[in-house]
């Protein structure tokens, strides 16, 4: 074995942030991959016999899909409070800021409940069309999203407040993964409840 | 600081002298994780290199539908998902899971949880796949639940890649050791990081895709074409150009092996680094899940009045197709370089890697020229061969991989005697299962059994094409048989062949400096790296002896 000279202890590099990062790309390519059939399933429809791509008998409930984009302003300024408190070492405003966090998240998943029952929106259509299917995979999938993100915000409250106050990287991990899903979701308001 | 604990917890190392079945299941061991995708990748390629025989066979003469007409198109989907997930890129991440963390010096895989979870992910879905193609489901099968279990297989098979790429990549960016910034990663460390980035983004757009497709199969067949559609949606990901990113990490080995086999550092070092990047260039074609091809149908290469939009569709193809294929070709290029004035010691490895690496240019070459639409090659099976050369030539340098770091991961080596006549037995074998559908491709015959089946009953299959799909089909089973002869001599060698010290190749990166195979945490000390070749610094002369 070759003796090569010993090194002392490496700096660290920030693997649960760089780890998240990546996720959130993986995520970002997943929601931005399914918003581009969307948008060619929609193109198509609009094309066709029809001309519309949201069925005749249905409208999008504007008042739940924007209180959502609203609520997830709110939880990206949470997820930086966190941070920020953090930083300081105060641990009381860590986790009210997680806190809220999490409640913000649970309203939009129930938010995202009002859209579906306030829209009676069937997935099975007997026209063909692929506009119910397609709804329900992408919103979905956003829900699942959400799901996880409250995961991680409880694995953070639990491991930050039961005292390792010290690993600060995984609330700045946390934040990022509501970023991401901030601007997953900005996307996602804007093609499928905003354009229609 | 990291808040995860990445340091594996093993009760026994990969040196342990008895490893129960309990250990390998709930091991995070990169190294146990590793080999395990990679032998049961290869084991997957004896099956899918018999299919790909078994239709080749089918196609001398299809009217006499040996295989029976309702399972050519699974039998087609297998041999093309299979091909790429059950075998390529498994054995590719699989080899980039045991060796990357020990080349950058690192006393583990970053999450290792992750990439087992991803790991058990992968070989369920794929055993789900199996299973539901055995049972008449999968694309244009006709039993309903099975083609329904196939496809959500589909998806946790990607998840679980997905996650492995994730780990992998994430090991390179934080766990290197002191000194070894990015220009000084070892040349497969970095062609794996540029693979598994490109795989972090091409495998969530098909999970996507697979999503919609599940929901539309269960709740409404028109909208995405039903068991018949399954293809025609995932397909941009199992063609070229997006295979190049699956192949990328063979391309970095056939690399690494040149400055070995030379005795000497990589000259141009930062170019050969620059030419890999190139070829992930190829993801972003599965990002916009299309093939890019030239769109000048009929109006052949007349530039009449069309000029700029011509060269706007030129600029499009070629930054998809041909960039990639350029960074390859740099890798070629290069390596004579090394060789200048050098006392090269050609090894199996080298002639594995390097002819593997031919391989998947001539797939390359392929991809561009069924890009090109007034070549008139596209739905023939011109597209088939590219992708039996570009799989075949990847998977060609990940045998020659397993030869390489062998030593490395199980102690003991494999004979070179042995192992070099297998690299030009494969080598054969790709030639035979992919030269020939090119020159089949310009004579039109179809390529697509999942198409109009019309266009595959009316086609005369005699005459030249019965020799050609003979070819073919013999190219599989030479491949068969270089894969099997490959896993004995494997078996042999790694269980009761000749200890193989803990630098046998006279190696220049990290994994070298360790114990042959190496404690459960890699290195008994962190080390300080100083250049790119951290062991050709520590030797007399400053080079390889």
């Amino acid at each position: 074995m070759l003796a090569l000279p010993p090194a002392a202890p490496p700096a660290p590099k920030r693997q649960l942030f760089v780890g998240t990062a990546l996720a959130c790309s993986a995520g970002t390519a997943l929601i931005g991959g399914m918003l581009a059939l969307w948008l060619r399933f929609r193109s198509a429809a609009i094309n066709g016999t029809d001309h519309r791509w949201l069925p005749k008998k249905y409208s999008i409930p504007e008042v739940p899909s924007n209180i959502m984009l609203v609520s997830f302003i709110g939880i990206a300024v949470f997820a930086q409070w966190a941070v920020y408190a953090a930083r300081r070492d105060d641990k009381r405003h860590v986790g009210m800021a997680l806190g809220l966090v999490g409640l913000f998240a649970v309203a939009v998943i129930n938010a995202q409940a009002a859209v579906y029952s306030q829209m009676g929106l069937p997935i099975r259509d007997k026209t063909g069309s692929a506009y119910g299917v397609m709804f329900y995979a992408i919103t979905g999938t956003f829900v699942a999203f959400l799901i996880l993100g409250i995961v991680f915000t409880m694995v953070t409250a639990f491991r930050y407040l039961g005292g390792r106050t010290t690993e600060r990287e995984i609330v700045t991990a946390h934040a990022i993964y509501w970023y991401f899903t901030t601007a997953a979701f900005a996307m996602l308001w804007f093609v499928v409840y905003v354009t229609k | 600081m990291t808040t995860i604990d990445t340091v594996s917890n093993t009760a026994t190392g990969s040196s342990g002298a008895a490893s129960s079945i309990a250990d390998w299941i709930t091991t995070s061991d990169h190294k146990r994780i590793g080999r395990a995708m990679i032998v049961l990748g290869l084991l997957a390629l004896l099956g899918i290199a018999v299919v790909g025989g078994l239709l080749g066979f089918e196609r001398i003469d299809i009217n006499s539908v040996s295989l029976g007409s309702g399972s050519i198109p699974q039998l087609f989907a297998i041999d093309r998902i299979g091909l790429a997930f059950f075998a390529v890129v498994p054995v590719m991440l699989g080899l980039g899971v045991a060796v990357v963390p020990l080349q950058v010096g690192a006393r583990s895989l970053a999450f290792p949880r992750l990439a087992a979870a991803g790991f058990w992910a992968w070989f369920f879905g794929m055993a789900l796949i199996i299973i539901s193609i055995c049972a008449n489901g999968g694309p244009n099968g006709g039993a309903t639940k099975y083609v329904a279990l196939f496809i959500s297989s589909y998806a946790v098979m990607l998840g679980g890649l997905t996650f492995v790429a994730i780990a992998l990549a994430a090991t390179v960016l934080t766990t290197r050791a002191p000194g070894m910034n990015m220009r000084r990663v070892p040349l497969f460390a970095w062609s794996v990081l540029v693979s598994t980035l490109g795989l972090i983004l091409v495998l969530p757009v098909t999970i996507g895709a697979v999503i919609y497709l599940y929901l539309s199969y269960r709740y409404n067949r028109e909208a995405f074409g039903g068991n018949t559609g399954i293809l025609h949606w995932v397909g941009f990901s199992l063609t070229q150009p997006t295979t190049f990113v699956y192949a990328l990490p063979a391309i970095g080995f056939a690399a690494e092996m040149v400055p070995v086999t030379a005795r000497g550092r990589m000259p141009m070092r930062g170019v050969v680094l620059g030419g890999l990047g190139l070829v992930g260039v190829a993801a972003f074609a599965g990002v916009t899940q299309t093939e890019h091809p030239l769109p000048w149908s009929g109006s052949k290469f007349y530039l009449g009045d069309l000029f700029w939009q011509k060269l706007g569709d030129i600029l499009n193809w070629g930054f998809f197709n041909v960039l990639p294929v350029l960074g390859a070709v740099v890798v070629l290029l290069l390596a004579p370089l090394a060789f200048k004035g050098s006392k090269p010691k050609i090894n199996a490895p080298f002639v594995f890697g390097i002819f593997g690496l031919l391989m998947v240019l001539v797939g390359m070459a392929g991809g561009i020229l069924n890009g090109i639409i007034d070549l008139g090659l596209r739905g023939t099976v011109f597209e088939e061969g590219a992708y039996v050369y570009v799989c075949y030539g990847a998977l060609l340098a990940g045998m020659g991989a397993v030869a390489y770091w062998g030593p490395k991961l199980w102690g003991r080596r494999m004979p070179d005697k042995a192992v070099g006549p297998l690299a030009l037995l494969g080598v054969l074998a790709t030639v035979l299962a992919g030269f020939p559908y090119y020159i089949a491709g310009f004579a039109n015959q179809p390529g697509d059994f999942t198409g109009p089946a019309k266009d595959l009953v009316t086609f005369s299959y005699s005459g030249p094409h019965a020799l050609w799909n003979t070819l073919a089909t013999i190219g599989h089973g030479l491949m068969v048989i270089t894969v099997l002869a490959f896993i004995a001599l494997a078996l042999k060698s790694f269980t009761s062949g000749a200890a193989a010290g803990d630098d046998p190749w006279d190696a220049h990166t990290l994994e070298w400096a360790t114990s042959s195979p190496p404690p459960t945490d890699n290195f008994a000390a962190m080390h300080t790296v100083a250049s790119a070749e951290p062991l050709i610094d520590l030797k007399p002369s400053g080079e390889a002896s």
